[in-house]
């Protein structure tokens, strides 16, 4: 076992079982800040795949932004006069049985798949040159329409969320 | 290594938060896996574009994030307008559309 | 590649080895004798009213809201600024009407913000 496994291994317990903590977790206070390791595993297996712009983006906008959004919307909704920030959960026997379902669905076609790639080129440099670029002319639609998609959220937000 | 490892590894994260969004109850929560499935989702998009040597998978990943930040933004405040009206936010007590 | 990550992970395990020194050091080596006084929430201060935990003002949100979209912005304008480097002698102007066009949408919102009085704090 080389150490880019070590590092694989690590990154991938962590993001698994802190994945699990925010599922299982009784308090929601322990799941958004187990989310925030979640996070912090997929940035890491993301700099394992040689994608560092998307692992910094990863930090920048989950775990710097919708992080706090998501402690600010705790905060916000827990009834905080009676503490009672526990969760209960659902009837789990049909839940159960969609995941095997879904999860079974996905092994067989990830295992059947023949799928054609190569071994990973090491590159040298970021791939924040070839992004930017293809931003800025194949995909430059996608951009500007990117900037509406956010002054809409931002003028709904703003609605929804003002005082009455 | 392989490309099946990071497969397994978003398919584990994506069957967590597929049974977080059914087993719980607060809108929170399921938000939060909801959040899970789209990283497991990016996770695929940046393994297939760095095992496939181009980085136009890493663009979606870009846009991907740009529309959870902007779901972030909005699917909060509805959650925050609907806790101050019904001053519940479980989502099996939310049921003023059933017939 | 992954050489240049090297300092970032030393860097990393410093920073938990020394949380976790931090937090067991004072537990293990720090003396113990706590009296009604020291244990009090202030202790020489007024005793505090009320409860701790009130609602927070939804005031908060919009700021923490605000934040993250022109958090996304600025994580756009990175790759931006390295391409545009080749976009130098012959098609400059593109890019930095694109970038324009980018940014005066954003703009649209948030004069909008300050129209709607979302950015007021009273």
């Amino acid at each position: 076992m080389n150490y880019y496994e070590i590092i694989f291994y690590v990154f991938a317990v962590l993001t698994v079982v802190s994945a699990g903590v925010v599922v299982f977790s009784r308090n929601i206070i322990y799941s958004a800040f187990a989310l925030l390791f979640t996070f912090t595993g997929v940035a890491g297996i993301y700099v394992l795949l040689n994608a560092d712009f998307i692992a910094i983006t990863q930090l920048l906008i989950y775990v710097g932004g919708i992080m706090i959004l998501l402690i600010f919307g705790v905060m916000l909704t827990t009834n905080v006069t009676n503490v009672e920030i526990t969760t209960q959960t659902l009837k789990a026997l049909p839940a159960t049985i969609v995941v095997a379902i879904v999860s079974a669905l996905l092994v067989s076609t990830m295992v059947s798949t023949k799928w054609a790639v190569k071994d990973p080129i090491s590159v040298e440099s970021t791939t924040i040159n070839q992004i930017g670029e293809l931003l800025l002319t194949k995909y430059l639609l996608p951009f500007e329409i990117a900037s509406i998609v956010l002054l809409i959220a931002m003028m709904g937000a703003a609605f929804l969320a003002r005082k009455n | 290594m392989g490309i099946n490892y990071f497969l397994i590894l978003a398919l584990l994260l994506f069957s967590i938060g597929v049974a977080g969004v059914l087993l719980r109850r607060n809108a929170i929560i399921v938000f939060m896996c909801i959040e899970l499935m789209l990283n497991s989702v990016n996770l695929v998009f940046v393994s297939f574009s760095s095992y496939l040597g181009n980085s136009i998978g890493q663009i979606f990943v870009f846009f991907i994030m740009t529309v959870a930040a902007a779901e972030a933004a909005v699917g909060l405040a509805i959650i925050i307008a609907l806790f101050r009206n019904k001053e519940t936010i479980n989502i099996d007590e939310i049921n003023i559309l059933k017939w | 590649m992954l050489n240049n990550y090297i300092p970032i992970l030393i860097l990393m395990l410093f920073a938990i080895a020394f949380a976790i020194v931090c937090v067991f050091l004072s537990k293990f080596i720090g003396p113990k004798n706590p009296n009604p006084v020291k244990l009090s929430t202030y202790e020489s201060g007024m005793e505090p009213v009320g409860t701790a935990r009130q609602r927070f003002s939804v005031k908060y949100y919009m700021a923490a809201m605000l934040f993250i979209l022109f958090d996304i912005e600025i994580v756009f304008l990175y790759p931006w600024a390295v391409a545009y480097r080749k976009f130098i002698p012959n098609t400059v102007y593109y890019a930095l009407i694109e970038m324009s066009v980018f940014i005066a949408i954003l703009l649209v919102g948030y004069i909008y913000m300050i129209r709607k009085g979302a950015l007021n704090w009273d």
